[in-house]
């Protein structure tokens, strides 16, 4: 067999795509949120795809993943601020690395006991473990900074190399920028190696991995290490972006959050996360400023994607281009507009109810149940508002399953594979 | 002469208070085909289990090759040498059939952990796992996932990653269960090509591959051996008779 | 000897407490393989449930009334989510349970603010029991001792008892055995879930007014219930019970023991001056940390739990 080039003409197409996204993408965003927006999502890009090593990839559900981003993230905090002490010096560009050998180091002492069961033990122990860690960052408040963080300055001494100082954010944009694209790109490789396809196959099926030689515990414990490394990274990340780092960082909540930004994005595709990070990412900044209601809808898409497309966004972008190969899309298209209408009508409807529910909650204070939502104004105290909004709610639903049932209808059913070769 | 490629001495396997093998004493010659019948229940699967260390034995003692193998995990045994396929079809299912093959021929190729190199570099690997599609029959469903294979084909791709490896000694667990004619005929073929060279040890039900196959045949009866020796000898053996085979048995 | 009477039946209570969330976490698990990450959400709804209740008509309505509401919850989140995400597997059911677990924290910060809401004793269960020395023993810790026994006797009756027990008792140890028994297995599956649900709810009843009825109670007990099963054993009720009072017990004397390891030196005659931060710290600063401390070291020394019969 011939050994194939290093990367084929499609995935230097598609990596050196991505590449020019990355450097090009401040120049079409001017304003500073908008910036450090971008800068957020590289992080949880690198956060998401380490978290899903575990889960997409070796079947572990972690519940615990923030340790390692938050360990990271303190070490590498303490790490600058002894450069900033001493006249040490350590170019700030690798700084991201002492998050990731602390991710690395944690992931060898957590992972030692985590990775001895696998399953719904795993994602117990996982839970205890950050747990664990979650309580003891306030006993040790000398190192986690108690309820204030830990604080540091990430512009060290004078100028470096062609005056980069990491000041400007946008100089920070691209050393974040570097870091996650070096980090996906191994991601990426480590899915292509014996260790990688072994993760897989211990993830599919962990006693027959064992019966071809191979110890499943032993690759659970690697996978563990080298996702704390990459998580850690994202930590390091975090702590010079942001240049201060509280134990939210390792709490549930985030342990949390990376959860979803990988499901959502869809486990079984490795670019999945990717997408998850970005598009939970602006939605946890965009809607969380717009409306107090956030964690709702949030629980509701979460919910949504586990119920209807636990492929995650991922899957039903592979399914469609599945369609579009095959013709089918062209037959489909008029049924997906259709489908369109119902899904706006329900989505109305559901953002109508709980705009609904927080204005007439809030009224006690506010003195007023008025509120606006999607440029309507309503009365949240009136019985009619919400009678319309549970009408409008049920018209959804029943016209979505209508055209849910017509598209599954108009779809071609090929013939299941059968016989043998 | 060289150690017995298996040697069972006083195995013992107890599920609570019921002793489902009974003190087993078994030698499988080196590079001779073995089967292992019985009635349902006597124990043929759990023997298989108790000498991969699937399960652990209660008591008694397991030497692979001349090597006590008595208490070590599966994996340690799969690197000593043993291979064996299962009853019901253990694949990984989301894989495609050459990574399924090619997962287990890593560790034999010294591959090991390593994540430093690709595995599309590792030619060794690769050609290793087309010689076992095509042994199998299975090159043109090279790259679909093993879970769209139909029943047949995931139960020739079960024989591929038991004998990919290339372990010396090969445990069979009923490779023709749920096969029609034609298929089981298929599968027979399949196991006399890659059974060339090893030591092969199987529990079949079929009779007739049973006789086809085995140049030794060992009968189970609760957990006991009542009789090994050669295909003819079994036949005419009366206890063999009375106990299991009966009227059925003299038409095989 | 005062310190430690007392520790000990405060120990027992939030012990038993505590087995009324793990045991209905652990039939759940060991019937569906389903991990109810909503567990202690539902424990939460419980005391809102109970406050609700107890302030239209009374603690009794509420003791009767709330579990039962929860129970009915309980079937339908069975019915029309866990269902449906039981054809994608189990991590789908987790995360199902997951994702209900974060709404359920929301919908009562809309519905009963971000404060802790007065849910408080009734005034029938107010007052001392007995004195012992100096510290006084409350008439309600002692109810609640007696109603977690009642539980635990309803629910070893039942299993022992009723045919559907039986059953349910058979499957803790072989889940495969559910399947081939030929009932209504779903049907089971949506009474067990409803069942240790309600369970949960009834420790969030006894349990909310006692300690503290807020939005942040379910994260607060949540992951010690999942160290509980860990440490008891999967799929074993008594080592969920003894687990749920080796954990109770402990952190109650950990709780009021305000020693460190250089206190407990002095103590001895040693004087030490210099000690790292870790010798430092009281058994109190410890005590929110030791469960999972406890579940590490039964990880390494004893991976299947106290009693566990199942490897996964």
């Amino acid at each position: 067999m011939k050994t194939p080039p290093l990367l084929n003409a499609r995935r230097l197409v598609f990596w050196s795509a991505y590449l020019a996204l990355l450097v090009l993408l401040p120049l079409a965003v001017h304003k500073g949120y908008w910036l450090s927006l971008l800068c957020q999502i590289g992080i949880n890009t690198v956060f998401a795809l380490s978290f899903n090593m575990l889960l997409g990839q070796t079947g572990l559900l972690s519940f615990g993943h923030a340790v390692y981003y938050g360990l990271g993230a303190f070490v590498t905090m303490h790490a600058l601020r002894a450069i900033n002490a001493s006249s040490l010096h350590f170019p700030i560009t690798l700084v991201p690395l002492v998050g990731g050998a602390a991710g690395l180091l944690f992931g060898v002492a957590f992972g030692y006991v985590t990775t001895k069961r696998a399953g719904t033990t795993f994602a117990m122990i996982s839970l205890g473990i950050g747990e664990m860690v979650a309580a003891s960052s306030l006993m040790f408040p000398s190192f986690f900074g108690g309820e204030g963080g830990v604080s540091s300055n990430r512009v060290v001494g004078g100028k470096g190399l062609f005056g980069i100082t990491y000041g400007p954010q946008i100089q920070m944009y691209y050393l974040i920028a570097g870091w996650a694209f070096l980090s996906i790109l191994a991601m990426y490789a480590l899915t292509q190696t014996p260790l990688g396809r072994i993760a897989n196959a211990v993830r599919d099926n962990p006693e027959r991995a064992e019966f071809v030689g191979y110890n499943p515990r032993r690759v659970r414990f690697l996978m563990m290490m080298l996702a704390g490394f990459f998580a850690g990274i994202a930590g390091g990340l975090t702590a010079l972006n942001y240049e201060i780092v509280t134990a939210e960082s390792l709490s549930a909540y985030t342990s949390g959050l990376v959860i979803m930004m990988a499901f959502v994005g869809g486990i079984g595709v490795f670019f999945g996360p990717i997408l998850g990070a970005a598009l939970i990412t602006v939605l946890q900044i965009v809607v969380a400023g717009a409306t107090a209601a956030w964690p709702v809808y949030f629980g509701l898409i979460f919910l949504l994607v586990v119920l209807y497309a636990p492929g995650g966004i991922a899957g039903i972008l592979l399914e469609q281009m599945k369609l579009w190969r095959s013709g089918e899309l062209r037959r489909l298209w008029p049924s997906y507009l259709l489908a369109l209408v119902p899904a706006v009508i329900l989505v109305g409807a559901v953002i109508f109810l709980v705009e609904m529910s927080y204005a007439l909650v809030n009224s006690s204070q506010t003195g007023s149940s008025e509120v606006r939502v999607l440029g309507f104004g309503l009365d949240a105290g009136r019985a009619l508002t919400w009678i319309a909004g549970a009408v409008a709610l049920a018209i959804g639903v029943a016209l979505l399953r209508a055209a849910a049932k017509r598209i599954a209808g108009d779809r071609y059913v090929p013939p299941l594979p059968q016989g043998r070769t | 002469m060289s150690a017995p490629a298996l040697r069972l001495s006083g195995v013992c396997k107890n599920f609570g208070v019921s002793q489902i093998i009974k003190s087993v004493d078994l030698e499988i010659v080196q590079g001779e085909r073995h089967a292992i019948i019985g009635p349902n229940g006597a124990g043929k699967s759990t023997l298989f289990n108790l000498v991969s260390a699937r399960f652990p034995v209660s008591e008694g003692r397991i030497e692979l090759k001349g090597e006590d193998i008595t208490g070590l995990r599966p994996y340690q045994i799969n690197r000593r040498g043993l291979s064996r396929s299962f009853q019901i079809t253990n694949i990984f299912h989301n894989l495609s059939v050459f990574d399924n093959v090619r997962c287990a021929v890593l560790w034999p190729l010294g591959h090991r952990y390593s994540f430093f190199r690709r595995l599309s570099g590792l030619g060794d690997a690769g050609d290793r796992a087309d010689e076992v599609i095509d042994q199998i029959g299975l090159a043109r469903r090279r790259n679909q996932p093993a879970s769209v294979l139909s029943y047949a084909e995931q139960r020739a791709l079960e024989i591929g990653i038991t004998i990919a490896g290339g372990a010396d000694v090969v445990l069979l667990d009923e490779p023709t269960a749920g096969m029609s004619r034609s298929e089981t005929e298929e599968a027979v073929a399949l196991i006399r090509r890659i059974s060339a060279g090893r030591t092969l040890v199987m529990v079949e039900h079929d009779m007739s591959v049973v006789f086809g196959l085995a140049d030794r045949i060992s009968v189970l009866v609760y957990g006991k051996i009542l009789a090994t020796g050669a295909p003819d000898a079994i036949r005419q053996n009366p206890a063999v008779r009375e106990a299991y085979l009966g009227a059925s048995f003299a038409g095989a | 000897m005062e310190f430690a009477l007392i520790s000990l039946l405060n120990g027992v209570t939030y012990g038993l407490l505590l087995f009324m969330l793990s045991s209905g976490l652990t039939l759940i698990f060991s019937m569906m393989s389903v991990l109810n990450f909503a567990h202690a959400s539902f424990y939460m709804l419980g005391a809102y449930f109970a406050y609700q209740i107890s302030g239209a008509a009374s603690f009794w309505a509420a003791l009767l009334l709330a579990p039962l509401l929860v129970g009915v919850l309980g079937a339908l989140v069975e019915r029309f989510g866990i269902r449906k995400a039981h054809r994608f597997g189990h991590v789908a059911e987790l995360l199902f349970t997951f994702g209900l677990s974060f709404l359920a924290i929301e919908v009562v910060q809309l519905v009963w603010g971000k404060a802790a809401v007065d849910y408080r004793v009734p005034s029938t269960l107010q007052g001392t029991l007995f004195t012992l020395y100096s510290t006084s023993y409350p008439i309600y810790k002692a109810f609640m001792i007696a109603v977690s026994v009642f539980m635990l006797a309803g629910l070893y009756s039942f299993l022992t008892y009723t045919r559907i027990g039986l059953i349910i008792q058979a499957a803790l140890s072989r889940p495969d055995m559910v399947q081939a028994l030929g009932h209504d297995v779903p049907r089971i599956f949506t009474l067990v879930f409803a069942g240790g649900t309600a369970l949960a709810g009834l420790a969030g009843v006894i349990g909310g007014n006692a300690l503290v009825t807020e939005p942040g109670m379910a994260d607060a007990v949540g992951p010690i219930v999942f160290v509980v099963v860990v440490v008891g054993g999967l799929g074993s009720l008594t080592g969920a019970f003894v687990a749920s009072l080796l954990i109770g017990i402990l952190q109650t004397f950990m709780v009021g023991m305000n020693y460190s390891f250089v206190d407990f030196a002095r103590e001895i005659g040693l004087d030490i001056h210099s000690a790292p931060l870790l010798a430092r710290l009281s058994l109190t600063q410890f005590a929110p940390v030791m469960p999972y401390l406890l579940m590490v070291a039964i990880l390494i020394f004893r991976p299947r739990g106290l009693m566990g019969a199942r490897e996964t």
